[in-house]
């Protein structure tokens, strides 16, 4: 059991060295490629720096770039030297100059010991890979790609369009089934052997030529000719982000990393000392014969992932900021308006507050301050109850509101007299709940001792700002839970509403109600009604109130029903 | 965008590289040590007047950070700020007698500095008050952060300003050269910010914090703006356009996510509101020399004599940056 390594390397050259010096002191032979692209001078540095060594070999140099052929041939010259050069090997490792090892030697021969025959590649059909960079996965095998991806996009693009519009496919050499997967494999010596000496190697090798990504091809699809046993998974820990670039890991990751028991990780930052220190150290080298775990490293990068793309919902901030329809979830969390409540009852916030739980606020967007909950002049995160402020930017103050509290339920009333502009930001926020007694804005006018046709004319205005929130409210747009009742209904039988709204935002478990707000004394509100109607005006969103004064109907006993006596 | 504005827009920028050309006269060399610069450095661009007891740890912080070299403007200090900075060895100094005002606060002469000296570098651009934090700078040098960024295709980062303040009377909070700032002033606001986004520029527009809250209820309108990109791998046809909140080309300002996600992003934590703020208050508006006829010192000045506290009982005082993220002021995005 002797593996060897392949290494590709092409930037930082002094840790490539380093690490082919902790496989080589190890027993390992390496052969190393370095990408001609690197200058002469720094090429010869890293020969001189490992001449010391038998066991290091350097490969024929190729040009590469990334997604080409040039890759592939890169490989193919460092596995043909090390076959040929080094009889003894058994196993050999693709790696790049950016992988560390995390394991000794002897862990990983232990493990491939175990596994005699296996070829750990990872190799998957195209219709079931989930990572693609620029939606190719199929048709990198069927297309043409001549043109560089890094360099040329546009005649890139423009050549797959149409190659598309024209229909233009390639043939798939016969008896191939194109797989993909991760570059970095271990394959045993009868399999690359096989692949590399293979009758048909110099048609495999024109076509995989043309193919786009072949480094992530050729090895997984040619493997399935010749392997007796595939286990289909790199032993080389990789993780790549959503625009298919390889995570990178900085020092911070060494626990993550040794936890993870991976034998080799990719990408290692170059100046992340202490992770190569830690590794390479050879007093570091304590066998522990674990299976592979990077379940862990995976939840960290799938959750970076998750993050650059849907990102923390009704979150607004500086390198967040959704064009509208995007943000799922326009605010954070679910919260409640309340219109007309604050009016009809005397003590509707307090009430509330003690018996759900929730964060009640008066007038959020009253015209002369917001009113927090205790009345506070700033609440949370620094939100000011300077209405001016407020009104700068009201849908912001809202969703910081909301953000700002997360993990509390946030009750606020709402009503005709109030900055209006949020009223189309709740109706369509599938986040709110919003409770409407219609027309009881009239409650507080009724009760107080205005001028008569003062009265009467902000009666009519409110009731027209009323109406125009009650028509978004009701527009087919509308994505928050709505509950509308008029004014009337809602005298005749309270219970039932109130009953709903504790059940709907208390989390202390539904219970009959014990206690219910105090409703104000609407007696001679019918007649108030009445005259407002008698001055010419129409006051329609009340509903039906009993005209005349001191009938009984619309005052301090509203219903017939027995609950009605729960009005304290 | 059409093919007019985007050309309005080309104009534009060639015409503040043209200012910034025509003032390169007004700076005089009094330390230039930029052939020290080597490639891939990081360099750091700054104006500065009277900052002497701000230098020690400003340089202090950002050498720490990985800084490889500091470029400042010294717009005729008289407190020695300008011999101190001259005798530092990563430093090279200019100096300037000229109006700070009518070089766009300053940013001419440093988009005249950033074109000769910055091309093809990471350029960190900030006021001696301001000090970077990023995701893992706890952990892990700027140039991690760079590299990263090189990687991904990114050319610039966006670094909110994050106004830190004391505890108590602000002309109380006493200060004293080398100390961090923020063992005085560290507290902020963390929830009350407005976004609005500039059409022109395709920027964001962040307003709000200490300063909005305390000072500018009258005109919310009026409140500084918070949003920067100090942090660019510049070109030398880049230009600032006023002062690190907005850049051209345009597209350097989409350090924001549109779809729903989120963009790696810091904050400038704003080391402004400290015990010599009020005197500075007053030099400054005699000189007369800041945005807006020195709208923010006016208020400053009235504002400051009643001895503001900024502090409240939600003011969040600062961990460190996975703190910031949790609050939802910066993001990792996808570093991980």
């Amino acid at each position: 059991m002797k593996v060897g390594f392949v290494m590709l390397v092409h930037e930082a050259l002094d840790r490539a060295q380093q690490v082919a010096r902790h496989w080589a002191r190890q027993g390992a032979p390496v052969v190393i490629h370095v990408d001609r692209r690197v200058a002469a001078a720094d090429f010869q540095r890293l020969k001189d720096a490992l001449s010391d060594l038998e066991q290091v070999r350097f490969a024929r140099r190729f040009r590469c770039e990334w997604g080409t052929w040039s890759l592939v041939q890169a490989s193919q010259a460092g596995s043909e030297l090390m076959l040929e050069t080094f009889p003894e090997v058994t196993h050999v490792y693709l790696a790049s100059g950016s992988c560390l090892p995390l394991r000794p030697l002897s862990d990983l021969e232990a493990y491939l010991a175990a596994h005699p025959g296996i070829d750990f590649i990872e190799s998957v059909t195209t219709e079931d890979v989930p990572w693609t960079v620029g939606g190719l996965d199929q048709e990198r095998f069927t297309l043409r790609f001549p043109f560089s991806w890094k360099r040329h996009r546009r005649l890139f693009d423009g050549y797959v369009r149409l190659q598309r519009r024209l229909g233009l496919r390639r043939r798939i050499p016969e008896g191939l089934t194109p797989h993909l997967g991760s570059q970095w494999w271990c394959l045993t010596r009868e399999t690359l052997t096989a692949i590399l000496t293979d009758p048909r190697r110099s048609e495999f090798d024109r076509y995989f030529a043309k193919v786009w990504i072949p480094d992530e091809g050729y090895y997984q699809t040619l493997a399935r000719l010749h392997s007796r046993q595939i286990e289909s998974r790199s032993l080389t820990l990789s993780k790549f982000d959503f625009q298919g670039k390889p995570h990178i890991f900085y020092d911070d990751h060494l626990q993550l990393l040794r936890r993870s028991d991976c034998f080799v990780a990719r990408k290692i930052w170059p100046h992340a000392h202490r992770l190569y220190d830690a590794f390479l150290d050879p007093s570091n080298a304590i066998m522990t014969g674990a299976e592979p775990n990077p379940g862990k490293i995976d939840r960290v990068f799938a959750k970076a992932v998750e993050r650059r793309t849907r990102g923390r919902p009704g979150l607004y901030m500086q390198s967040r900021f959704p064009n509208p329809g995007w943000e799922n979830g326009k605010t954070c969390a679910p919260y409640s308006v309340f219109e007309g409540f604050a009016e009809l009852f005397e003590d509707f916030e307090e009430w509330l507050a003690r018996l759900t739980g929730a964060r009640v606020h008066g007038h959020l967007y009253a015209p002369e301050r917001a009113e927090f909950t205790g009345r506070q002049p700033i609440y949370t995160g620094g939100l000011s109850d300077n209405a001016k402020l407020r009104d700068y930017n009201p849908q912001a103050f809202l969703t910081s509101l909301i953000w700002n509290t997360r993990g509390e339920h946030q009750a606020f009333q709402f009503g005709p007299r109030d900055n209006q502009t949020i009223g189309e930001f709740f109706a369509t926020d599938s986040n709110a709940q919003v409770w409407v007694i219609t027309g009881a804005w009239a409650v507080p006018l009724f009760r107080s001792r205005r001028d008569f046709a003062e009265l009467r004319k902000e009666a009519a205005r409110l009731q027209k700002i009323e109406a125009a929130h009650l028509d978004v409210l009701r527009s087919p747009h509308r994505k928050a839970r709505v509950r509308i009742w008029t004014m009337a209904d809602f005298v005749e039988a309270p219970m039932e509403p109130l009953q709903a709204i504790v059940d709907e935002i208390g989390a202390r478990g539904a219970k009959r109600l014990t206690e219910v707000p105090r409703m104000v004394d609407l007696t001679g509100f019918g007649s108030f009604l009445q005259r407002l109607k008698n001055a010419g005006m129409k006051p329609h969103l009340m509903g039906d109130f009993p005209v005349g004064d001191g009938a009984g109907a619309g005052s301090r006993t509203p219903s017939p029903r027995p609950n009605a006596a729960g009005m304290r | 965008m059409g093919v007019l504005r985007s050309y309005r827009l080309r104009l534009e920028r060639k015409r503040r590289l043209w200012r910034a050309f025509r003032k390169r006269r007004e700076l005089d060399r009094v330390a230039d040590r930029t052939a020290q610069i080597r490639e891939g450095d990081i360099l750091l661009f700054s104006t500065l007047r009277n900052e002497r007891v701000r230098l020690d740890y400003f340089l202090d912080y950002y050498r720490g950070l990985g800084v490889n070299h500091f470029l400042m403007v010294d717009n005729a200090s008289d407190d020695g700020s300008a011999e101190y900075l001259a005798s530092q060895p990563d430093v090279s100094l200019w100096h300037t007698a000229h109006s700070y005002k009518r070089a766009r606060f300053g940013m001419d002469w440093l988009t005249w500095l950033m074109r000769r000296h910055a091309h093809g570098h990471w350029a960190v651009t900030v006021d001696v008050d301001e000090f970077l934090v990023y995701p893992f700078c706890d952990t892990r040098p700027l140039r991690a952060l760079t590299d990263w960024l090189d990687a991904s295709s990114i050319r610039s980062f966006s670094a909110m300003i994050l106004d830190m303040y004391p505890k108590g009377p602000v002309n109380e909070a006493a200060y004293t050269a080398g100390q961090d700032p923020f063992e005085v002033a560290c507290w902020f606001d963390s929830g009350n910010y407005t976004i609005q986004r500039n059409a022109k520029y395709g920027n964001l527009w962040i307003q709000g914090g200490p300063r909005a809250r305390m000072f500018f209820t009258e005109r919310p309108e009026r409140a500084p703006a918070l949003n920067k990109v100090p942090l660019v791998k510049w070109h030398r046809s880049y230009a600032y356009v006023s002062s690190t909140h907005t850049l051209l080309p345009r597209g350097l300002n989409l350090v924001y996510d549109e779809w729903g996600g989120e963009k790696a992003s810091g904050c400038l934590l704003h080391a402004k509101f400290l015990g010599m703020l009020k005197e500075k208050a007053e030099e400054e508006l005699e000189r007369r020399q800041h945005y807006a006829n020195s709208f923010e010192y006016r208020v400053y000045r009235q504002r400051l004599s009643d001895n503001p506290d900024f502090w409240n009982r939600w003011s969040e005082k600062y961990i460190n940056w996975r703190q910031l993220e949790i609050l939802g002021l910066m993001s990792r995005g996808n570093w991980a």
